[in-house]
């Protein structure tokens, strides 16, 4: 909304309202900063393990730099009023993702058991993916309200990409416990890092229609406003489907993240805290219930309220018939050993997580080799993007995209806790890979997407507002007779 | 590798990540006040958002542009003397004031013989302030004459617009 003052002389001043500078200057950069924190820190690992700088300093600094640069570029021409900080922040997190992977990579230990080794390509061509689907994101979605079309078939796709796991034949035969993988081929694909944001198209546009009907029809009781009956009906049904994940794809995680989800949104779009309230106390319900019958679930847990204990059957080789992990704990010591500044780049010894020490512990690597001190400052990144995130919903200046900006965002947040709960020891252990920084290709591509649509809403909410229509009031001016 | 050169790094890395973080929050800082003053002239000069006195506020915010040069005998401050939004006061610190009954004036007039632009006060080259009437229905009066061009404003001579009256005083 920019009303200029008169036509232009010397000291003529333009005064904006809520400025709608482009920013894209000051994305690009924060972008470059972005790209020299990993570069330096990949070359700090190469020099406390190898004692040189890596050969392929370059090569990774270019990757990484033209994959931001190409992303950047999109950004500048497909979304000019795009957040600023979106991008940098996830190409932060990236890019240090795929150093500590590489780091990884250079241990013996984890080359050996298979679990290392040519991963931190891998990643690399994830994220150049990654950035393909953000780009095509933004070309092809030119207004995120259009997603508002495909309510119910969004719903339908979620459902169908949730169940896709548990199909015969296509779901990956995995010992890792959780069911939430499908084998195309050579890849393992996790079709719920996808259904994630399909579910929150569906969430969106579904609440917009009914938030009225949630919102209002209620009683008031205690405080708290109790909705009708049969207004319970999406939650439970909601609640019901998280319940079935957690029970025939054993991933707390997963199913935390939906409920969770929306929940949140539930609550932004109606403003009643009893529906937050009724989520806590059904997520608490089913997951006590769960954990009390399901082997694995069970097993999690008790590895969560005695990591020791299960350090101690894992080490003995002890056959209950129950897959022990040594992880848990070692994670633990992973970010005991690394205290308040950290063991530094390349001189900690994460490795000893052994199984998924590049992927859903990857967070522990971090813990020991930057400390407190660098685990602060990524969960303060990562808290940043959120912030960003429901900062375009509060600017977003139609329901449905509020809506979806929250759902991502929340969904973002939701994630970002569980894995760093799992692997603190907060919460039980669930089998979710950290946004961005974990290894793994569904995981990267979807964030990268997931961050497309958030700059595609964020560009909407920023962008100036066509020019106001003549104002109402806009009487005609009395004219003075002389009498 | 020797320690020392570990350790610089590792404590080097630990600052630069901080501060990318810092650096960051600043730009999110920069986002939160949502005025922006685009100074057309020679000299730019840091925008400081203030809150510009109006009467009928519409919901914008509104930013001024802050600390121009001050001359000595020069007026500091804009005074509404005669109308329904007497005792209103706008300090002038180099910005152009707008004036009338359209939302996005810088003193709304609440007055049936104003017209939506109806005049606008701005500082010279040389920071005199001038009055110009943008083609008002029933017209601007400097004193008792009709303004025609633009012309300067002496102190405290009053500005006549409507039933409202305004001057400019140290």
């Amino acid at each position: 909304m920019s009303s200029t003052t008169n036509p232009p002389t010397h000291h003529t001043s333009t005064i904006g309202a809520i400025g709608a500078p482009s920013r894209r200057n000051t994305e690009l950069a924060l972008l470059v900063f972005a790209v020299v924190i990993p570069v330096f820190a990949y070359a700090n690992v190469g020099l406390a393990i190898n004692d040189e700088v890596p050969a392929g300093l370059l090569s990774y600094g270019i990757g990484l730099g033209l994959l931001a640069g190409i992303g950047h570029l999109a950004v500048r021409k497909f979304a000019p009023y795009a957040d600023p900080l979106l991008l940098p922040l996830a190409t932060l997190l990236n890019g240090l993702g795929l150093v500590a992977i590489w780091r990884l990579d250079q241990s013996k230990l984890l080359q050996q058991i298979g679990q290392a080794g040519g991963k931190a390509t891998n990643q690399l061509i994830y994220t150049a993916m990654g950035i393909a689907l953000f780009i095509a994101v933004l070309v092809f979605l030119k207004d995120h309200r259009t997603l508002q079309r495909y309510t119910y078939i969004s719903m339908a796709g979620a459902l169908f990409l949730l169940l896709l796991p548990l199909v015969p034949g296509l779901g990956a035969d995995i010992t890792y416990g959780a069911k939430i993988w499908i084998q195309v081929g050579s890849f393992t694909i996790q079709p719920g890092e996808f259904a994630k944001i399909v579910l929150a198209v569906f969430f969106a546009g579904y609440l917009m229609v009914k938030r009225d009907a949630l919102a209002l029809a209620s009683r008031r009781f205690m405080g708290l406003y109790l909705p009708r009956g049969r207004d319970l009906g999406p939650i439970i049904v909601v609640w019901m489907i998280s319940i079935l994940i957690l029970v025939f794809e054993t991933d707390l995680g997963t199913s935390l993240l939906f409920f969770g989800m929306f929940v949140i949104m539930l609550y932004v779009a109606t403003e009643r805290t009893s529906w937050i309230v009724f989520g806590l106390l059904m997520s608490a319900a089913g997951a006590v219930g769960v954990a009390s019958f399901e082997p694995h679930v069970k097993t999690r847990v008790q590895a969560w309220l005695d990591p020791m204990r299960e350090y101690t059957l894992s080490r003995e080789g002890v056959q209950d018939g129950i897959v022990h992990s040594e992880q848990a704990m070692q994670a633990l010591w992973a970010f005991g050993s690394g205290g308040t500044l950290g063991t530094g780049w390349g001189q900690g010894h994460s490795e000893l997580i052994r199984f998924a020490a590049n992927s859903d512990f990857i967070l522990a690597t971090f813990g020991e080799e930057l400390g407190l001190a660098g685990i602060m400052a990524i969960l303060l990144i990562y808290g940043l993007i959120v912030e960003r995130g429901v900062r375009t919903a509060l600017a977003a200046r139609d329901p449905f995209g509020k809506l979806l900006a929250v759902g991502l965002s929340g969904a973002f947040a939701l994630q970002v806790f569980v894995v760093a709960g799992g692997v603190m020891g907060l919460i039980p252990l669930t089998g979710m890979t950290m946004p961005f920084l974990a290894y793994g290709g569904s995981s990267v591509i979807a964030n990268w997407a997931l961050i497309g649509v958030l700059i595609r809403i964020s560009d909407t909410a920023r962008r100036p507002a066509p020019a106001p229509a003549p104002s109402p009031d806009a009487e005609m001016t009395q004219v003075v007779r002389p009498s | 590798m020797s320690e020392l050169t570990l350790t610089v790094m590792r404590l080097g890395f630990l600052a630069v990540l901080w501060l990318f973080v810092i650096v960051a929050v600043q730009v999110i800082r920069s986002d939160l006040f949502g005025t922006r003053v685009t100074q057309r002239g020679s000299r730019r000069e840091a925008a400081r958002p203030q809150q510009a006195a109006r009467q009928a506020a519409p919901p914008q915010q509104r930013g001024q542009q802050g600390g121009g040069r001050q001359r000595r005998n020069a007026p500091s401050k804009l005074v509404v003397s005669e109308g329904t939004l007497t005792g209103t006061t706008v300090a002038l610190q180099g910005q152009t004031i707008t004036l009338g009954r359209a939302h996005d004036s810088t003193i709304v007039l609440d007055d049936d013989y104003a017209s939506s632009r109806h005049a606008r006060i701005y500082p010279d080259r040389d920071g005199q302030w001038i009055v110009e009437d943008l083609g008002s229905t029933n017209g601007t009066y400097l004193d008792r004459t009709r303004l025609t061009t633009p012309t300067p404003i002496p102190l405290g001579a009053p500005i006549r617009i409507g039933k409202t009256v305004i001057e400019l005083r140290k």
